[in-house]
């Protein structure tokens, strides 16, 4: 969400990344590059790699090979926070929200490594702890309002309904202000309106100025949407390109498309 | 309370609320307890209540520690198992720089440093020992970080035990018998009064240690301290780092992806934690005047750590009450149990239980014997009867009736998409 900032043309550039598991490799020597603006998508069949892919790049793995650039610096195996800290940001495939926690706290745990509030500021709350906090809250409310689950900031996360959840994961993300953010199938478990108002979400955020990287494993939602689709397959990379130019390529139609549709 | 308000509008807006906020109820009762603390001893005893108002004062040493155990256990989800260690290392800082001890040391120089100054010492060190022994482990899992500071509390009671007389780098802490003649605080000058049987006095210079005042003026100091603990703690407990810790407990992976470095909160907290140990054991110590080894064993981190359990772990007057409540139980109860049980045998007539004979000692000795046991009893009752604790804060509260919050794995997870 930051503008007028110069930013380099590719904004995330995954150089022959592999991740192995033991003798399972989950990712195969994968490489490509995202520009600054757009929304890519990842998809492929069940086990294709993708999710592994995304905790690689968010730093959870670290790569068995290969190197991962973000904005020109190579983030290759530093910690989760680092990362996060430096402006990607992400949503789980399975939620992971805090629970036990409202709405609104989840999405200002997001802001955390925006804050500056100090051990001395947090003991004696100071009136710039106070300052940070009253704006954090505000911002907070904000993004819960952009999300569209604002009346249901004062519940626990694990109360509200699910779709509401993954759009509270989404707006945790968003607080942490990332250049950009890696949606890991948002519309799963929706059905086809809601997929519509997550699609519609995805484009909302991308229009702040926020690259999307969304991983979906139903290929015709994210058609509408990206500019760019890579299809992984077993791991391994099997076709890139325009939604169209993905949709007619014969090993897609055969690896994916002709067993799921 | 946080919201700003006109000053006169508080106490109103404080009483109303006591009704509806069972913390606060517990506040308010707490407040008027401590006020009449003094005088209830002082009646009930016919005018000499000195040694229930030090026992309070004593008793306040451990709500210290449960505060600050909380930070760690209730706020972060970290068990810690020896916690009495950090306890340990406060109170010996006091007695090094508080006492003729170190003139026996290879440094042939005894240091008697201030009270005020060197609370805040025994702090910093706690904090930075905190810190050293958090560092390498935190990484660990839970259970792993238990066993870590299980083996903490062991060692560090054994070193001080070990630097004795006889020690190869000479006598520091006076091993097994420890430091004893430890400096009081002092005061420049102190409002004496107006309680039972004492007018109103300013004494100048004040001596802590004085007989006409000691156990009072302790037990206002270790209520001064606790109440700046809670009220520092509680606004830890509000603040980005607060929430941080809990956001670490709930679930450390989405943690970190929101940008928490999870490490150094972890370390944090358990800093914290030691600081507050410190803090205590300084009090501690000058209070005792002694500071032993044997003071600082795994009992005592047992005993807070149930404290911060039975109270209610991660409300801050959930613990207050349950280190109260552990407190009475153990020093109290228990000890005063075998002279209950001959007086009771006695008046329903079976006061030849209190002979001793072949294969029984007697009832009095018998349920000296079987003090753990009771105690272990109460226990498992309490938490059979209320799991979640005496007064649980409402995160926890509501984690164990639907389940705990499932645990945070890195990089085990299986490779499915």
């Amino acid at each position: 969400m930051t503008e007028g900032e110069a930013t380099p043309e590719i904004i995330l550039d995954v150089d022959h990344v592999t991740k192995r598991f033991g003798g399972l490799t989950a990712v195969d020597d994968i490489s490509f590059s995202i520009r600054t603006g757009e929304i890519f998508a990842l998809i492929g069949p069940n086990g294709a790699g993708k999710t592994t892919l995304f905790n690689t790049i968010t730093g959870l793995y670290k790569p068995t090979a290969g190197m991962i650039r973000f904005q020109d610096r190579d983030i290759t195996g530093l910690k989760p926070y680092k990362i996060a800290e430096m402006g990607i940001a992400r949503t789980f495939q399975q939620i992971r929200l805090f629970a036990y926690m409202s709405a609104l706290d989840n999405v200002r745990i997001g802001e955390h490594p925006r804050m500056h509030a100090k051990l001395w500021d947090a003991l004696f709350k100071t009136p710039k702890a106070n300052r940070e906090e009253a704006r954090v809250t505000e911002r907070a409310n904000e993004l819960l309002d952009f999300v569209g689950i604002r009346q249901q900031a004062h519940n626990y996360a694990r109360n509200l309904p699910y779709g509401s959840q993954r759009r509270l994961e989404i707006a945790r993300a968003l607080a942490n202000d990332p250049k950009l953010l890696l949606l890991d199938e948002p519309a799963a478990g929706a059905n086809p309106q809601e997929k519509r108002e997550l699609m519609e979400l995805v484009q909302r955020i991308r229009a702040q100025g926020v690259t999307v990287l969304l991983i979906e494993h139903d290929m015709k939602v994210v058609m509408g949407i990206s500019e760019r689709i890579v299809v992984l397959d077993y791991g391994e990379k099997i076709a890139e390109g325009k939604p169209q130019e993905v949709r007619t390529d014969p090993r897609v139609i055969e690896a994916y498309l002709g067993k799921s549709a | 309370m946080s919201r700003p308000s006109p000053r006169s509008d508080l106490a109103m807006r404080w009483a109303m609320g006591t009704f509806k906020d069972r913390n606060r109820t517990i506040y308010t009762l707490l407040i008027i307890g401590v006020l009449l603390w003094p005088s209830i001893a002082d009646v009930t005893t016919g005018g000499s209540g000195n040694h229930l108002v030090s026992t309070a004062a004593d008793a306040g040493v451990y709500v210290l520690l449960a505060i600050g155990l909380n930070v760690v256990v209730g706020f972060a989800g970290l068990l810690d198992l020896g916690y009495a260690a950090f306890f340990a290392i406060g109170a010996y800082t006091y007695g090094l720089l508080a006492s003729g001890q170190l003139s026996g040391s290879p440094l042939h120089h005894e240091f008697h440093l201030p009270f005020w100054v060197l609370i805040l010492v025994a702090m910093f060190v706690a904090a930075a020992f905190g810190a050293i022994l958090g560092a390498p482990t935190l990484r660990l899992r839970g259970d792993y970080l238990a066993i870590v500071t299980l083996g903490f509390g062991e060692i560090v009671p054994r070193v001080f035990r070990f630097l004795g007389a006889g020690s190869p780098i000479g006598n520091w802490t006076g091993g097994v018998n420890g430091i004893s003649a430890i400096d009081p605080p002092h005061l420049p000058a102190f409002i004496s009064g107006p309680w039972f049987g004492t007018p109103i006095q300013v004494v100048s210079p004040f001596d802590f240690s004085d007989s006409n005042w000691a156990p009072m003026d302790y037990y206002w100091l270790i209520i001064l301290l606790v109440a700046i603990c809670i009220v520092l703690v509680t606004n830890l407990y509000n603040s980005r780092l607060g929430r941080a810790w809990m956001a670490v407990r709930e679930d450390e992976v989405a943690a970190a992806a929101s940008g928490i470095n999870t490490v150094a909160i972890k370390l944090l907290a358990f800093s914290i934690g030691a600081s507050f140990a410190g803090f205590a054991g300084c009090f501690y110590g000058a209070k005792l005047s002694l500071v032993s080894s044997e003071n600082f064993e795994f009992i005592v981190s047992v005993s807070i750590l149930i404290m911060v359990v039975l109270g209610g772990m991660g409300n801050i007057p959930g613990v207050i009450v349950g280190a109260l409540t552990i407190y009475i139980v153990q020093f109290f109860v228990l000890t005063n149990l075998p002279d209950y049980a001959v007086a009771f045998s006695n008046l329903v007539g079976l006061g030849f239980l209190n002979q001793s004979g072949p294969g029984w000692v007697g009832l009095h000795d018998e349920v000296q014997r079987l003090n753990y046991i009771v105690f272990g009893l109460i226990l498992v009752v309490v938490m059979l009867i209320r799991p979640q604790g005496l007064f649980p804060s409402r995160i926890r509260e509501q984690e164990l009736e639907k389940g705990t919050a499932e645990e945070a794995v890195f990089d085990v997870r299986e490779a499915s998409d």
